[in-house]
């Protein structure tokens, strides 16, 4: 899927290029998690006006951006949800040389606007007759989730186990389950949802690593990228996003 | 009449088209875990989707019988624009991506939807995240494929049998249940079956409408995608008992598919 969409922006994108004179653009292609898309698109935007560069992306759920990369997707850098799925590329030799923390993201219990249920914990979520949408355990959300619920000592009997992060908070958004574990940064940029804050001794905190493609044609492009993120610049669309920086 | 010779640029594009066919199927098939398949098939996961797809297709397809013969029905005797109107109603599915179906489920019978909020308020009752839910999601991608063969059964009919038995005092009921149904039989059986494998491998309106939950919504589609990227042995064991199913289908349908010709 996600393939399939790079696939279309890199025509559409040729296609501008032979329109203003051929010259070629710089590009960079990045494979990020889908819960950091508010802020990679933002930065996006720094980039072609800093650099003159196009940043195109792939976001999905980390483990799918995995399984792609792992089947050769061509891909420049990689920014995934949690470090675990950089180990695995890395052990495949897919990635080149370190990767870096450039952010952390940690829990909230996204509920309707005004929070008609009263939710104020995660024990609340236990409660019968509510409707609660997790991230399945093979997505990073759906992991810190189950970490979560565990620190708390709360087992809750979701309604159904979502692909990806975003999944959960449109099914909150859309009224149809009363609550769902998100990050932070999703309940910040969505706006349709307010967000229940964890404690700090029951919450997940997920560091989101970056890295280069072995594979990579565009290596100058990759590293510019990378250090916009890193960037005063860059950190401060993470903040406002409801990143934490680095 | 002696044929004129098929030009190799055909014959060509034929075989290029024929390989894209066929390679994926040859990648499953070769490059399936043989070893590992069977242990895979007694896997509680495995089992418990392939009932639950078992089931909610096989549902899918029973409604799909009960509403969409009637409808073929009304269809085939519907003239002007009223008929395109209802056409293009009931062949929207086909060509709509099933995600967005997905959606205008949720929009419709959803707790907030147009129909949905009433059936919450009034009963308590709510359709997403309910087999109930994966079995209506199947029904609106796979109904179509039923009406649309028993229509053209209806079309092709010859109608003198019917005009016949009404000659000889039957009641509509009467030649409904003697004549046409039993003449539509061939029409009915491939619609079914299209139907039904239609639902067997639907996935994102099912997703989008009833979630995921093994056991309760998460049906052989949805395990074969998570079971990707956590175990890819269990994915193409999955895919191979879905193969398997879909050969069955053509095979048992050879007769009637190359009878119609």
């Amino acid at each position: 899927m996600a393939r399939r969409v790079l696939a279309l922006f890199a025509i559409a994108l040729m296609a501008a290029c032979s329109g203003n004179g051929g010259v070629p653009q710089a590009t960079v292609t990045v494979f990020a998690a889908s819960s950091l898309k508010p802020a990679f698109d933002k930065i996006a935007v720094q980039l072609l006006a800093n650099d003159n560069i196009v940043a195109m992306f792939a976001y999905a759920g980390t483990q799918t951006l995995v399984s792609q990369l792992t089947q050769g997707a061509p891909a420049d850098v990689f920014a995934p949800a949690d470090v675990a799925h950089m180990t695995t590329l890395q052990s495949a030799n897919l990635i080149s040389g370190q990767s870096k923390i450039f952010a952390h993201n940690s829990l909230e219990i996204a509920v309707a606007k005004g929070n008609p249920k009263g939710i104020h914990s995660l024990a609340d979520l236990a409660r019968p007759g509510l409707v609660v949408v997790l991230a399945d355990p093979s997505v990073p959300a759906g992991k810190y989730a189950a970490q979560a619920l565990k620190n708390a000592g709360v087992t809750v009997h979701p309604a159904s186990l979502e692909l990806q992060v975003t999944g959960v908070l449109s099914k909150v958004s859309l009224g149809e389950a009363d609550a769902g574990i998100v990050y932070v940064s999703d309940i910040v940029t969505s706006g349709a949802v307010d967000g229940v804050a964890i404690p700090d001794a029951q919450n997940v905190v997920a560091d989101y690593p970056i890295a280069i493609m072995s594979s990579t044609q565009n290596r100058g492009e990759a590293e510019t990228f990378i250090n916009l993120v890193l960037s005063a610049e860059g950190q401060a669309i993470l903040k406002t996003a409801g990143f934490e920086g680095v | 009449m002696r044929r004129a010779r098929v030009p190799a640029p055909i014959g060509l594009l034929a075989g290029l088209g024929l390989l894209l066919f066929l390679l994926p199927l040859a990648g499953l098939v070769i490059k399936a875990p043989w070893g590992q398949a069977l242990a895979e098939f007694r896997d509680p996961t495995t089992l418990t989707a392939l009932g639950l797809s078992m089931f909610c297709s096989l549902t899918a397809t029973a409604i799909a019988l009960i509403l969409g013969i009637p409808l073929a029905v009304i269809l085939a005797r519907t003239r002007g624009p009223l008929r395109n109107v209802l056409r293009a109603l009931t062949t929207l599915p086909m060509v709509l991506p099933p995600v967005v179906g997905g959606v205008s489920l949720l929009l419709a019978f959803g707790r907030r939807g147009l129909v949905g909020s009433y059936l919450y308020d009034a009963f308590g009752i709510q359709i997403p995240f309910t087999t109930a839910a994966a079995v209506m999601a199947e029904t609106f991608v796979a109904m179509p494929f039923l009406v649309i063969a028993v229509e053209a059964g209806i079309r092709s009919l010859d109608h003198r049998y019917e005009e016949a038995a009404r000659s000889l005092g039957a009641g509509y009921w009467t030649v409904f249940a003697r004549v046409t149904l039993p003449l539509l039989r061939p029409a009915i059986f491939s619609g079914a079956v299209l139907c039904w494998a239609r639902a067997l491998g639907e996935f994102g309106a099912t997703i989008t409408f009833a979630g995921n939950f093994p056991g309760r919504t998460q049906t052989v589609p949805i395990a074969v995608y998570i079971a990707l990227e956590t175990q890819p042995q269990a994915a193409i064991t999955l895919s191979l008992i879905l193969l398997a199913i879909s050969i069955a289908i053509l095979v048992g349908m050879r007769d009637r598919w190359l009878g119609a010709l």
